[in-house]
């Protein structure tokens, strides 16, 4: 792209006569014009929900009332101090916390190591152990007999439903098998002269040199992790194991009556009353956004990557 | 390696025996892997026998009536199938329609000259993707909502003083969902294009610079020829996911009001099971579409062998 964007100028002071190279690059600035421009209007759809959601957080809760559109209106962190009193908001971060860094651990773990071993020709009916797990990636039993076996499993209220069954994702022992199998094969068999036996060779030599793939997946993997829902929402009613999104999704669903009577406690002791339901809604959202929000510029180049390995890959 | 090579020719039986021992060892090694893809892929596969009995929670197996394919032939006379496979296909069709646009995007995109502007477009347009329908829904509210920004705006510049209801608008919901699906997904789907963009050789472009064609003609002769093949396989992609709208999305943003448009088959086959206790004939339809699901997978696999030489799985 930038070579195109050189070689432009250059061809065209040499090529053409003075005129018409005016008109030419009048053209070409009504391109970028209507180009940037229509970019910069998706910018902003974008960007102007979170916005918004922001700015109303940490507005006046009774003044937002009146509506809010660019500015804050007026200014308080009540919302924010509130919220997180709120019952049930510490342990639900607590548990997203927890499923998201303990969920990451688990499948960086056992796809990195099931891929390293996969890797190994001599294994025993190799293909067919690949091809067994891989397989699982394009067949799904359909709702019911998920949720049945998961029943079964005794996971239902179970902190383990939301690490272990997405413990083993094809799509990543690809990546990762993927990358090791360009890892030059002098570095492990030296250590296997050495007598280091598979178990050795894959903590010390192939995971350590797996680092960027095992980063990507591990960011892939902890997004997935606190954005998902679903398991939560069918198999675990226990309010202790709540997760943030399904809290927040609960909190956008009640009826105004709850959410008021919410508010109401919130606001007990203070002669006026001084938050709205909108206002904390608004604030949930930010605590559950904010850390994607925040991580994710600087993650944004692994994603980037990892996207393309499947792409080239598959 | 002089002296691996001697080694190996003077061991060669040694070294045969020691690589099956290896080999049997790596296996029960990987064999906790396969049991874990058995139990948590495979195993649910045996629900499916649920569809042909008639089975209610709490009463065992075995004291259940088999029924055969009783429930298959329900869902023919079943008078919500028509409506929920209309939803499923409509929502489905215009996902495709929209296909186009991501590429369209990345074109743009790619015409960028300035860095930081490059990276700010593809930076923000990503973020949609990576927060949940919850978030997009608690967005979504804020924005539409008869409270919300929007409504807000409007009457500010008095445009419209009657704010509307735009998650409750049962005419227009098809369209309401798909653009939210394409707000969260544009930035996504067009960095496939953009690794594809890139890799194009630039020499084409300085060759049609040459030859003195502007901006636009060389984005059509050089850039969308040489993407065609990248969107061909996500349509054929797409087109193998026909039945399997996505369940996430409707299942957040259904309510009363749209619930009749809104209901695609993956979130029937959720309020037949969990919501109305009908376990088998949930499973039966849940069936139906894992079934049509991987035939045109096939189907579109084996056309795509055919037309282009390379399969797309």
């Amino acid at each position: 792209m930038n070579t195109q964007a050189s070689a432009q100028p250059a061809g065209r002071t040499e090529t053409k006569p003075a005129r018409r190279r005016r008109k030419i690059d009048w053209k070409d600035f009504t391109f970028n014009a209507i180009n940037y421009f229509i970019l910069t209007l998706l910018i902003l759809i974008t960007i102007y929900p979170f916005y918004y959601i922001f700015v109303y957080s940490i507005s006046d809760s009774i003044e937002a009332q009146k509506g809010v559109t660019f500015w804050p209106a007026g200014f308080s962190l009540e919302a924010y101090q509130k919220t997180l009193t709120l019952p049930g908001i510490k342990d639900a971060a607590i548990v997203s916390l927890s499923r998201t860094v303990l969920g990451t651990i688990l499948t960086v773990l056992c796809c990195s190591f099931f891929a390293y071993l996969i890797t190994k020709e001599e294994m025993l009916l190799r293909k067919y152990v690949y091809r067994f797990v891989l397989i699982t990636m394009y067949f799904n039993a359909g709702f019911i007999p998920w949720y049945l076996t998961m029943k079964t499993y005794g996971l239902q209220n179970n902190f383990l439903l939301y690490i272990v069954p997405s413990a083993l994702a094809g799509f990543n022992v690809i990546l990762i098998k993927t990358f090791i199998e360009q890892l030059p094969a002098s570095l492990e068999e030296s250590a296997k002269i050495d007598g280091a036996g598979y178990m050795r060779i894959f903590t010390s030599i192939i995971f350590p040199l797996s680092m960027p793939i095992i980063a990507t997946i591990a960011v892939f993997a902890a997004v997935g992790q606190w954005s998902t829902w679903f398991d939560n929402w069918f198999l675990v009613e226990n309010p202790k194991l709540q997760t943030l999104q399904l809290v927040l999704y609960t909190f956008l669903n009640q009826s105004s009556n709850l959410a008021n009577a919410t508010t109401e406690q919130l606001n007990r002791g203070d002669l006026v009353r001084t938050l709205t339901p909108q206002s904390i809604q608004m604030t949930i959202t930010m605590l559950v956004t904010l850390p994607i929000v925040l991580v994710y510029p600087l993650l944004q180049r692994y994603f980037v990557k990892g996207i393309m390995m499947g792409a080239v890959k598959g | 390696m002089a002296l691996t090579l001697t080694a190996k020719k003077g061991k060669e039986s040694g070294r045969s025996r020691h690589f099956r021992k290896d080999g049997v060892k790596l296996l029960l090694m990987a064999s906790p892997f396969v049991l874990f893809a058995f139990a948590f892929s495979y195993v649910p596969l045996f629900g499916w026998i649920y569809a042909f009995f008639d089975y209610h929670p709490g009463i065992p197996l075995n004291r259940t009536e088999f029924i055969g394919i009783q429930n298959f032939r329900d869902m023919f006379s079943d008078p919500r199938m028509g409506p929920v496979l209309v939803n499923t296909l409509a929502l489905s069709f215009l996902s495709i329609l929209t296909a186009p646009i991501p590429m369209l995007f990345a074109v743009m995109v790619s015409e960028v000259k300035s860095g930081w502007f490059k990276r700010l477009v593809q930076t923000v347009s990503t973020l949609p993707h990576y927060i949940s329908w919850i978030i997009v829904y608690a967005l979504a509210f804020s924005m539409f909502s008869t409270e919300g920004a929007v409504n807000t705006i409007f009457s500010n510049l008095g445009i419209s003083d009657t704010p509307v209801n735009v998650l409750g608008n049962y005419d227009r919901v098809w369209t309401v969902q798909t653009l939210l699906l394409l707000w969260k997904g544009v930035g996504w789907s067009a960095i496939i294009y953009l690794a594809a963009i890139v890799s194009i050789d630039s020499e084409q472009y300085d060759a049609a610079k040459v030859d003195g064609a502007g901006r636009l003609r060389t984005i059509w002769h050089i850039t969308v020829p040489s993407i065609m093949p990248t969107f061909i396989v996500l349509l054929l992609l797409s087109i193998s996911n026909l039945l399997s709208a996505g369940f996430e999305q409707y299942l957040v943003f259904n309510n009363v009001l749209v619930a009749d448009r809104i209901e695609v088959l993956d979130l029937y086959v959720y309020r037949l099971g969990l919501v109305t206790g009908d376990y088998s004939y949930s499973t039966a339809v849940g069936m139906f579409k894992s079934v049509i699901s991987i035939l045109l997978l096939f189907t579109v696999n084996f056309l795509s062998k055919k037309f282009r030489g390379q399969g797309i799985v």
